[in-house]
């Protein structure tokens, strides 16, 4: 199977295959390193990173509803001085490509988490969070306004010369506006879809489980939502797709690329399989091969008619 | 270190009007467990329910491989892994946490277990026995039926009390009545508890202002088990403007030090 190419490039970042993890999945990646060969990974999509340490909201932070996982984290996480100075030494050596996930509360914010990292060794690319829905300001509001969404993107790609993925939020009516306000404000790829909002009641204490009453739903219960978001995205840009939401196996993944996704991300899977990126990997190529293809990018918007 | 593997089912027994008792063989995962770990189970094959479920170990057999989990029946993973039958394969992770801290062990030892909470103390107990301490075992549950592993505690070199909520044995009451009255007539220096966290917090005032080393198990909803995701935290004292942080109970715990977590905040 040598002679299959699983090398996927992306305006600007090269991934050695398009199986990435989703951030918030996969903590740093040396989370998982019991469990997977992290140097097989196209890429990591660290853990949503803020300019300050982030404490998270209390718990109950997670619930289990038919198909998903509800979560409300609060986007905890050490701060990007720690990140750069005491996690990235440790997974820059690896393999794989270390995509930091940004988040910030006022356009400000996103500019100056990327200066630092833009001067950070092992960087490969930066992930423009503007759709976390578990954070009071910022985050989800400025990815369901094109105007504020453009502002955010324009105020990283400004400093640095890094890839940017800006990811996308399906809570708005039309995906495809947001897609092509942050393409326009030079983004060099979309990734999509972050978590839909939703709650669960418990019917017992007839109170909502969350302690931050709603919360994100991932799991192969949004995947529908998230093949026809990446479908529509790409008829409407003309920038590479990084496609998440609800991927538990390599037909999932099939699907993603078949919808116009020249990449993917695994996210709530490798909480029921943490193996399961592996798994993908080697069913991948084995697809490849059974089905006569020389490289896994000819896959890419088959599903288009 | 944790591997994921698929372990055989030697037995999946029902013990009492809620309780079951699964017995693996994980040769892998056994050679690395310590008492106070736990496994993190697929309880079924297909996506109900979609999140593995954190099971405590209840004891281990390095020669034989075999890890016994007791495990309570009341939501959905634990109603579909009660119905897993002898000779199938599970998927399980583990062993998982930092389980008790045995390497200051003192002269006077409590084990303090409260309903199903009491099922991994099993391990420590042994682990005690074997160590030749001397231990006093105070264990609670609703009613005489549900106390676990009397028989077996019984026969071993411990000091045993029990407490039953409706008073059908023992103690009548809550086990952290029994521990107050135990604590008014002995000293220990150390404590080692697992239970549902209302006991744990109603053990605080009891045990606040004197000097023994207190260990809790904890318990919170989990999601990978592996630390990532940032689900099942506590808060654990530290100084700064919040005056804590939030830790892990997965990989950081489950075991914390009842002197630096938060219970009831």
């Amino acid at each position: 199977m040598d002679n299959i190419n699983l090398n996927v490039e992306l305006n600007g970042l090269e991934l050695q295959n398009p199986i990435m993890t989703a951030s918030g999945t996969f903590g740093f990646g040396e989370e998982y390193k019991d469990y997977v060969d992290l140097n097989r990974l196209g890429g990591v999509m660290v853990k949503g990173t803020t300019i300050k340490p982030k404490a998270g909201n209390p718990t109950p932070r997670i619930a289990e509803t038919p198909g998903g996982v509800l979560n409300a984290i609060g986007l905890q996480n050490p701060g990007v001085d720690h990140f750069i100075n005491v996690i990235l030494p440790k997974i820059r050596d690896y393999n794989f490509k270390t995509i930091v996930n940004i988040s910030g509360n006022t356009a400000e914010e996103y500019k100056e988490l990327t200066t630092k990292l833009n001067e950070a060794e092992g960087v490969a690319a930066l992930e423009v969070n503007i759709s976390c829905p578990n954070v009071k300001k910022g985050g989800l509001a400025f990815g369901t306004e094109p105007k504020m969404a453009a502002s955010v993107v324009e105020a990283v790609k400004e400093n640095t010369d890094l890839p940017i993925i800006t990811k996308l939020s399906p809570n708005v009516t039309d995906i495809t506006e947001i897609a092509e306000a942050v393409e326009e404000a030079g983004t060099d790829i979309i990734s999509l879809i972050n978590t839909l909002i939703g709650m669960k009641i418990d019917i017992e204490t007839q109170q909502p489980i969350l302690a931050n009453t709603i919360g994100g739903l991932s799991g192969p219960a949004i995947r529908p939502v998230a093949v026809r978001m990446v479908y529509q995205v790409a008829q409407s840009v003309d920038i590479p797709l990084i496609g998440m939401g609800g991927i538990m196996n390599s037909r999932d993944v099939i699907e993603f690329l078949l919808a116009g996704a020249s990449a993917i991300a695994v996210g709530t899977a490798n909480f029921i399989n943490p193996g399961v990126t592996m798994e993908i990997i080697d069913e991948l190529e084995e697809y490849l091969v059974e089905n006569g293809y020389d490289s896994v990018q000819e896959l890419v918007g088959l599903g288009h008619r | 270190m944790p591997v994921q593997m698929k372990g055989k089912i030697l037995a999946n027994k029902k013990i009492n009007a809620t309780d079951y008792k699964l017995v693996l063989s994980v040769p892998e995962i056994v050679e690395e467990t310590n008492p106070g770990q736990f496994l993190h189970v697929k309880c079924g094959t297909g996506l109900e329910p979609l999140l593995r479920r954190p099971l405590s170990v209840h004891r281990y057999n390095d020669e034989t491989g075999e890890l016994v989990i007791l495990y309570r029946v009341f939501g959905k993973g634990t109603e579909i892994l009660a119905k897993r039958q002898s000779g199938e394969e599970i998927d399980v992770m583990g062993p998982i946490g930092n389980g008790f801290d045995l390497n200051n062990l003192k002269e006077k030892i409590m084990v303090l277990g409260g309903g199903i909470g009491a099922a991994p103390l099993m391990a420590l107990i042994d682990e005690l026995v074997g160590l030749e301490k001397e231990v006093t075992v105070l264990i609670g549950a609703n009613q005489k039926e549900e106390l676990f592993c009397q028989s077996r505690l019984e026969e071993l070199p411990v000091n045993l009390k029990v407490a039953t909520t409706d008073g059908s044995y023992g103690y009548p009451g809550y086990v952290t009545g029994l521990l107050a009255e135990e604590l008014e007539t002995s000293d220990y220096d150390q404590i080692f508890a697992c239970g549902p966290t209302p006991m744990l917090i109603a053990m605080e005032p009891i045990i606040a202002d004197k000097d023994i080393e207190v260990q809790l198990s904890l318990e919170e909803r989990m999601g990978c088990g592996t630390g990532a995701c940032l689900s099942c935290v506590c808060k654990v004292k530290v100084e700064n403007e919040e005056g804590f942080e939030y830790k892990k109970v997965c990989t950081d715990g489950p075991v914390f030090k009842a002197d630096e977590v938060i219970l009831n905040g």
